[in-house]
């Protein structure tokens, strides 16, 4: 099965492609003082809940509750969803989704789609599909905007233009939109967006959007957004189509009370977010009078079935992890090559296409747990990229010294007596290690001195001193 | 052809459910969720809506507070500071609540174009949330269908103190049978942080908000 998550397959390369873009200071600048913003504010809306530990313990459970019964909540989805007038699509990979959205716009003669921010149309790829069908896609978040007119790649999960200072942003803009003045201030920018498109959002007949929740209990879906962009894409047109992972179901609608306190304070860091718009089926007199949703898998059901990693699908996209991650905020986005960039897309990346097409990713992180600390939904990222190195390891994907030290240790640690013979070989003298050279370590670090003696000796010998 | 690809769709929903049945392996016995998040708020009525009010100004909403009775008046000082005249009006929103003096429309399934020629929206709300700022719409005979909302430049919102409750959780409870309607959280003006995350108020939606509290 081959599994496409976005525009690049190649993250086998991140080392290099972190190393180029480490080189570009005004993109370090630019990554460095978003994330730097958002995670002041984030730490202090969190801190001003009392019970934040307890909302990310329910949303852990409710998120593995999900997973251990998502068929049957699929199907209640599904029921729930048709009941209301939706009608429900199921694609098993990109190609097949891709297809059915784009079959859908053609059979009502259409030409065009407004299209709200949605990670899951950059991971089917759906734009190039549209285009190649002859639709016009036009992406209506003010960073997928900025993205989309400047023919570059989302390097962030939340705001897709991160990478981009407000300079950059302007003259894109001014490139595109045929304008011939244009302010610097971020006002200037967003006022150019929203006159550039308020017509289209009136005119076009299609629009499609993503979902942030799925409800079984109720078939209804949940968009969480700040623009407004988002409410227009989902209510103007005449028809809508909603496309999400398998992994976006909670099963009611009650649940939406704990998703909708973590989201916002750890995406955005706002207490709430302007707009969430949640709607069930189809309501004569208000909104689409058709509206279809896609459900897709193309690889969640992979990274389902192993159960060490499993919640990876926990994940609600608040990219959190991306912000607090020192890799990241040092590499930005792009040397991810996925759309799913920081600690998330080093566990999701690898699982949705197959280890075999991304073994570098898993090692795109020094294991410092951040991550972990900030996910709303606590997905334990350090355990699970360990568990990813060592089915590297195991399948024989890993860089050369790495694989050999680890068939090393395991064969010395197996043994007390081959142990304890290491130990003395070791501090005979380092010549070897440092002969051998650990790549990417011994660059810029020593390596630390070795003792005289080890803790089995020293043991063995505390009752004579 | 149409057949063809029907087949194709209803395998791949069989297909995809037996991969989803195949990857969760054996099931226990499912547990409760643990909840021992804050469900039910502590503040007293006029504690709540002090909290709101915090929360509104701090998204840059206008708010204003008065007695029922004093509604009419409230609503045209409203206008009035904004310089807004035609306002679109939902079909239930009771008529004896407008001031005299503006040119209040009914609306009547316009054209989005139509909206868009107002220069705002006045309509009722089903709660709030204190703690978050937020307005709950369900688009009720008084709250309008969602373009209402949405096209025009300016919304103001009335909500009465009784509708008023201090978590999230209470909020999502309040909606009652009427959460399958289409609902709409509004928590502060349209807003965008994407330009090197400076909070920008107003792109798509209406820019500006205001928000008259019955007390």
């Amino acid at each position: 099965m081959s599994i496409r998550v976005g525009e690049s397959a190649e993250a086998a390369t991140f080392p290099k492609a972190a190393k180029k873009l480490l080189a570009n200071t005004q993109l370090r600048r630019n990554v460095r003082r978003a994330t730097d913003t958002i995670r002041n504010k984030r730490a202090k809306v969190v801190g001003e809940m009392p019970d934040w530990e307890q909302l990310r313990t329910a949303a852990q459970q409710i998120k593995q509750r999900t997973l251990r019964n998502l068929d049957s909540y699929l199907e209640q989805f599904e029921k729930a969803c048709t009941a209301a007038g939706g009608k429900v699509h199921w694609a098993r990979d990109a190609d097949e989704a891709n297809k059915i959205v784009v079959d859908i716009i053609r059979g009502h003669g259409q030409k065009e789609v407004i299209k709200v921010k949605t990670m899951t149309s950059d991971e089917t790829r759906l734009n190039k599909a549209l285009e190649a069908a002859g639709i016009a896609p036009y992406e209506t978040d003010l960073a997928d905007l900025i993205i989309q007119l400047g023919n570059d790649k989302p390097s962030h999960i939340v705001v897709p233009a991160l990478h981009r200072n407000k300079s950059e942003i302007r003259q894109i803009f001014m490139d595109t939109m045929g304008l011939t003045e244009l302010g610097h201030k971020p006002e200037d920018l967003a006022a150019a967006a929203r006159d550039y498109l308020r017509e289209r959002f009136l005119r076009v007949k299609v629009g499609f959007s993503g979902a942030n929740f799925a409800i079984a209990e109720t078939g209804s879906v949940c968009v969480v957004e700040s623009e407004g962009n988002g409410r227009m894409c989902i209510t103007l047109p005449d028809v809508l189509i909603t496309m999400f992972g398998i992994e976006k179901i909670i099963p009611t609608f009650d649940d939406l009370e704990v998703f909708l306190q973590l989201l916002p304070r750890s995406a955005t860091g706002e207490r709430m977010n302007p707009y969430n718009s949640i709607w069930t089926g189809v309501t004569p007199g208000d909104g689409p009078k058709e509206f279809h949703v896609v459900l897709l898998d193309n690889g969640r059901t992979r990274v389902l079935a192993d159960e060490e990693s499993r919640e990876t699908l926990h994940c609600i996209r608040c990219a959190a992890c991306l912000n607090a991650c020192p890799v990241y905020r040092q590499t930005g986005g792009h040397a991810y090559g996925s759309i799913y960039s920081g600690p998330i897309g080093a566990i999701l990346t690898p699982q949705l296409q197959g280890m075999e097409h991304s073994t570098s990713l898993p090692y795109a992180s020094s294991l410092c747990g951040a991550c972990y600390e900030v996910c709303p939904v606590k997905i334990n990222i350090p355990e699970i990229l360990i568990h990813l190195r060592r089915k590297i390891v195991e399948s024989g994907g890993a860089p050369m010294t790495e694989r050999m030290g680890m068939a090393v240790a395991g064969f010395t640690l197996e043994d007390s007596g081959r142990l304890g013979a290491a130990q003395k070989l070791v501090q005979l003298g380092r010549q070897p290690l440092d002969a051998l050279g650990l790549p990417g370590w011994s660059v810029a670090r020593d390596l630390p001195a070795i003792p005289t003696e080890s803790f089995r000796e020293w043991w063995k010998n505390r009752g004579a001193r | 052809m149409v057949e063809e690809s029907r087949c194709a769709l209803s395998s791949a929903r069989e297909e995809v459910l037996a991969r989803v049945r195949t990857s969760i392996g054996t099931r226990a016995a499912e547990q409760e969720v643990i909840r021992e998040y804050r469900q039910a708020g502590q503040l007293s009525e006029p504690g709540r809506i002090n909290l709101f009010v915090d929360r509104l100004e701090d998204y840059n909403a206008g708010v204003y507070r008065c007695a029922a009775p004093d509604l009419p008046d409230t609503i045209a000082a409203a206008l009035t500071a904004r310089q807004k005249h035609r306002i679109i009006v939902p079909p239930g929103f009771p008529a004896e609540y407008l001031p005299p003096g503006f040119d209040f429309i009914r609306d009547q399934g316009f054209e989005y174009t139509q909206l868009d020629a107002t220069d705002g929206a006045l309509t009722a709300a089903t709660a709030a949330i204190a703690m978050t700022g937020s307005i709950i719409l369900t688009h009720s005979e008084t709250e309008g269908r969602r373009a209402l909302t949405l096209i025009p430049d300016y919304h103001l919102c009335i909500v009465r103190a009784n509708q008023l409750v201090e978590t999230v959780p209470e909020g999502i409870r309040a909606l009652g049978a009427r959460r399958t309607s289409p609902v709409t959280t509004i928590a502060g003006p349209s807003a965008t942080a994407d330009i090197e995350m400076t909070r920008v108020k107003g792109v798509h939606g209406p820019r500006t908000l205001d928000v008259i509290i019955i007390l």
